[in-house]
């Protein structure tokens, strides 16, 4: 079995490579598609599925109570209202707290004898009420406006450490793939978009650039002298480094997506719906998106952004004629 | 050997770290025994439960809420609640009456108060004040006991001097509006006369007892001033209407008194009257009319943003929600020990595969990576007890999973250190060398890529509210944390280890082995990297032990160069392939 220093040992030299930056259309038009499934889907499909933290919902308070379960309370929805998730609280000794999705009034009533039954209480032991979203408004436009904020911010921060404001576009561009992808996959599974998710969200943005950050320095130390070079090309260069950080790449995302992936498996097997696995999927979705996205997206996308600059273009075009001087002497040789 | 320099920084470096996490544990442990903190991390509201309060806003003069006043209202109690700690309150609106705060633990009375108490707004006429920032006055130069004032006669009227007594002199005299600020109630009675500061300008104040209060505001708006002709000038001001007949005739009896004093002397401090928010003087403009139809323009320095400032204070002020604890109960965590119990095993297991697949992947080298991360978790811990009790810090199941997610992070900046440092042992330098070299160029890295994520952290810390804040702060806390694991853990280690037998002559096990890593000597006259055929030209030389890979690269060595023969009869002077990468495009 070859082993995977050996592996390594040949993406470094260069002998073994992958052509991220020579197929780029390729791998572009991938993303392409798949950022235009993700938008198209929630366009065509309903969109989201908001959970009651957004959006509002119906709360049963069901007091004096005999069994504080919230087992019984959570089936006993889920037989009269399938379609609901439920959250069950146990409020204060003998007081249970039922929130669902907003239900018509059908439902309600449906919801409220299969609670009163569940619980073994009377009619006058529970109510329902209308609730308001917990994460109101306020807060989304606090996350958006700090996003934002982060964003530039570390566009000028890269900008500034690479020396170069392309660099940050291409980050970016990762960046949003990333974002629109892992948005468009939760359109298409349905599960529920709880704050969770909306924090799983923001983690994965931030490792995607910081993945990115990380392959792109490997890239500034293999050009930082391209012009004096008459080695490779500047794609060539591109392309090397992301070979040369390929194992880095895969050995990270193992690491990072094993103990997520035990989550959102052993979670979801065992524990059917609910906050650890909304939350993981968008963790694990995110870290496998964001490695490739870097490889794919945002390393061609700098090169396509550079390679077209006058000094580099001669700098390529000396490389050709030296390989034609070297292939010269080859044939003479051979 | 071991005398060298890098390798005792090292074991000092190390030694620091040991200090360090001695002084944390130590810290932690005082707590403990003081009783102020435990050994286990608080948790959030979601894991273990808190306290509900079901609050019904109060806004004087009506029974109704608008649903607008009602945002408003999660506004303020958010605001409030985060200002609070990082707890990751929950905060929602209840059959469009209520609102119901959901806090883990149990809420001080002062937090209690906290959320109840209303924005408070009011008029109070000004009886004396500074014409500059004011500071508190030295010591040595206040009044003296024995002249201080004491009051004559029994005030008159709101503006009398005869309400500064001897206290108050003195709360005056010792209370600074310019930092360092002096903590000043909020709420205090509309009948007694208090100090007060205009946190904009620093100035400071004595004011009178309230003549106009806040619930006679009926509404306030901004725009620019109309002239004595009825055209529109350049300047903005701020369009009072108080209600009829109380405001109105309040007013008019103020403005009244203040307006004579004004006609003396326009720049007597007892011409003016403040608009008082929460005890702290918005604006204090001077009356120069005497209104009398409840219809009053407040003129000053206004731009458009400070004149909807304050219109917006009036308005806001003019709604004193104040907020009545209907019911206050224990809830449990909404997520309950067994979510929390799963979580913990499956990220155990996804730990224990994690550990697998370093030692596959780094051999020994994995067992560097494994305590690391070891350390990483017990400053993770100790800082999240630390911040617990110093900040209110709350572990959320969210925050769980980011730190989960942070195991990967972490584990990255070994895996770009080690993989720098096989780099350099592919270029043939020894084990010292290389870790030294390759630490110097992943230093950056790290140091590149962790920015990133304190960034994200401090940004996102700052700017938003409820559970995206107690998210920012967990990513902080695990990227410092990871930096202070790879720089004084990491790193030093290495350091030591390479000095070893074990590692210094790359034992195959070692997982620097340089056999493995296919190392030759520096090509002499060579850049960075040496090209393909050389290595494998090297390679096929020196390495027996993969000889049958060295065959396998010949090969391609040879296609190579058939490759090439064959190009060069094809096209003279076309790119000729020397890698596989792009050339083919570039000569396009």
């Amino acid at each position: 079995m070859k082993s995977f220093a050996t592996f390594g040992n040949e993406l470094y030299t260069g002998e073994r490579s992958y052509e991220f930056v020579g197929k780029r259309k390729i791998w572009f038009s991938i993303a392409g598609v798949l950022v235009l499934l993700s938008i198209l889907f929630p366009l065509l499909g309903g969109g989201f599925n908001f959970g009651i933290d957004f959006r509002g919902g119906s709360q049963f308070t069901i007091s004096a109570v005999t069994h504080t379960d919230v087992a019984i309370g959570e089936a006993a929805v889920a037989e009269a209202a399938p379609d609901t998730a439920a959250v069950v609280t146990n409020v204060a000794g003998d007081t249970m707290q039922v929130q669902t999705d907003r239900l018509s009034d059908d439902q309600t009533l449906a919801v409220k004898d299969a609670l009163k039954s569940a619980y073994g209480v009377t009619e006058d032991h529970i109510t329902s009420t209308f609730v308001g979203p917990s994460w109101g408004q306020d807060v989304s436009r606090q996350a958006i406006i700090g996003f934002i904020v982060f964003v530039l911010l570390a566009t000028v921060l890269m900008a500034l450490y690479f020396r170069t404001w392309r660099m940050s576009i291409a980050a970016m561009v990762g960046m949003l793939v990333v974002m629109v992808v892992t948005a468009g996959i939760y359109a298409v599974s349905g599960f529920e978009v709880t704050p969770s998710a909306i924090i799983g969200f923001l983690t994965i943005l931030s490792y995607s650039l910081y993945d990115t950050v990380v392959v792109f320095d490997k890239i500034r130390e293999n050009t930082v002298d391209i012009t004096k070079s008459e080695r490779r090309t500047f794609a060539e260069e591109v392309n090397l480094a992301v070979n040369q950080t390929l194992v880095r790449s895969i050995n990270t995302m193992m690491v990072a997506v094993l103990p997520v992936a035990s989550i959102l498996f052993i979670g979801a097997l065992l524990l059917g719906a609910g906050t650890l696995r909304d939350l993981s999927l968008a963790l694990f979705i995110g870290i496998i998106v964001s490695t490739f996205s870097t490889i794919f997206v945002a390393a061609p996308m700098y090169s396509w952004l550079r390679e077209r600059e006058p000094a580099l273009a001669k700098q390529a075009k000396k490389v050709q004629q030296r390989r034609a001087n070297d292939a010269v002497a080859v044939s003479t040789t051979a | 050997m071991a005398r060298t320099g890098p390798a005792s920084t090292a074991r000092r470096t190390l030694l620091w770290l040991a200090a360090l996490i001695i002084a944390c544990t130590l810290a932690v442990g005082g707590g403990v025994l003081a009783g102020a903190t435990t050994w286990a991390p608080k948790l959030g509201l979601d894991l273990e439960g808190g306290t509900q309060m079901i609050l019904a806003p109060k806004v004087e003069g009506t029974s109704n809420i608008a649903a607008e006043q009602l945002d408003q209202a999660v506004s303020i109690i958010r605001q409030r609640v985060d200002g609070s700690g990082v707890s990751e309150a929950q905060i929602s609106t209840e059959g469009g009456r209520n609102v119901v705060v959901s806090m883990p633990g149990k809420p001080t009375d002062e937090e209690r108060n906290l959320i109840k108490a209303s924005a408070n707004m009011n008029f109070r006429p000004v009886i004396a004040s500074t014409d500059a920032p004011s500071g508190a006055v030295p010591e040595a130069e206040r009044t003296p006991e024995a002249e201080l004032p004491v009051p004559t006669a029994a005030p008159l009227n709101a503006s009398d001097p005869n309400w500064v007594d001897a206290a108050l002199m003195k709360q005056f005299e010792a209370t600074s509006c310019i930092n360092p600020l002096t903590d000043r109630p909020t709420t205090s009675d509309a009948d007694k006369p208090i100090v007060s500061c205009e946190p904009d300008t620093g100035v400071k104040y004595i004011l009178g007892p309230v003549e106009v209060p806040g619930k006679w505001i009926k509404t306030a708006s901004y725009g620019l001033q109309s002239g004595a002709q009825g055209a529109t000038t350049n300047q903005w001001s701020v369009q009072l209407t108080l209600e009829k007949p109380e405001g109105a005739d309040a007013f008019k009896a103020v403005t009244q008194r203040l307006y004579a004093k004004y006609l003396a002397n326009p720049n007597d401090p007892q011409a003016r009257f403040a608009i008082v928010l929460d005890d702290s003087v918005v604006s204090a403009p001077a009356s120069q009319a005497v209104i009398t139809d409840g219809q009053s323009s407040i003129t000053g320095n206004f731009n458009e943003a400070s004149s909807k400032a304050l219109a917006d204070q009036l308005k806001f002020g003019s709604l004193p929600i104040s907020f009545e604890i209907q019911s206050e109960v224990q809830i449990s965590a909404t997520l309950g020990l067994q979510q929390l119990e799963m979580g913990l095993l499956a990220g155990l297991i996804g730990l224990g595969l994690v550990v697998i697949y370093s030692l596959f992947q780094y051999r020994a080298l994995g067992l560097v990576t494994i305590f690391s991360l070891v350390i990483a978790g017990v400053l993770t811990y100790l800082a999240i007890v630390l911040l617990g009790w110093a900040e209110n810090y709350r572990l959320s199941l969210a925050g769980v999973a980011g730190i989960i997610v942070a195991i990967g992070q972490t584990a990255d900046s070994f895996i770009v250190y080690f993989e720098r440092v096989r780099d350099e042992l592919r270029d043939g330098r020894g084990l010292v060398a290389a870790v030294e070299n390759g630490w110097a160029r992943a230093k950056r890295t790290i140091l590149a890529s962790k920015a990133v994520n304190v960034l994200a952290s401090l940004v996102l810390y700052f700017v938003s509210v409820g559970s995206v804040k107690g998210f920012a702060f967990t990513l902080g806390l695990t990227a410092v944390a990871d930096l202070i694991v790879v720089f004084m853990f990491t790193h030093p280690t290495l350091q030591l280890l390479a000095r070893t037998k074990f590692f210094g002559e790359g034992h195959s096990f070692s997982g620097l082995d340089p056999k493995q890593l296919g190392a030759i000597p520096l090509y002499r006259g060579a850049g960075r990297f040496r090209t393909p055929e050389e290595t494998a030209a090297v390679v096929k030389g020196k390495n027996v032990r993969a000889a049958g890979e060295a065959e396998r690269r010949q090969t391609i060595a040879e296609r190579r160069l058939a490759a090439k023969e064959a190009e060069m009869v094809g096209s003279k002077g076309a790119g000729a392939a020397q890698s596989e990468s792009s050339d083919s495009k570039e000569s396009k």
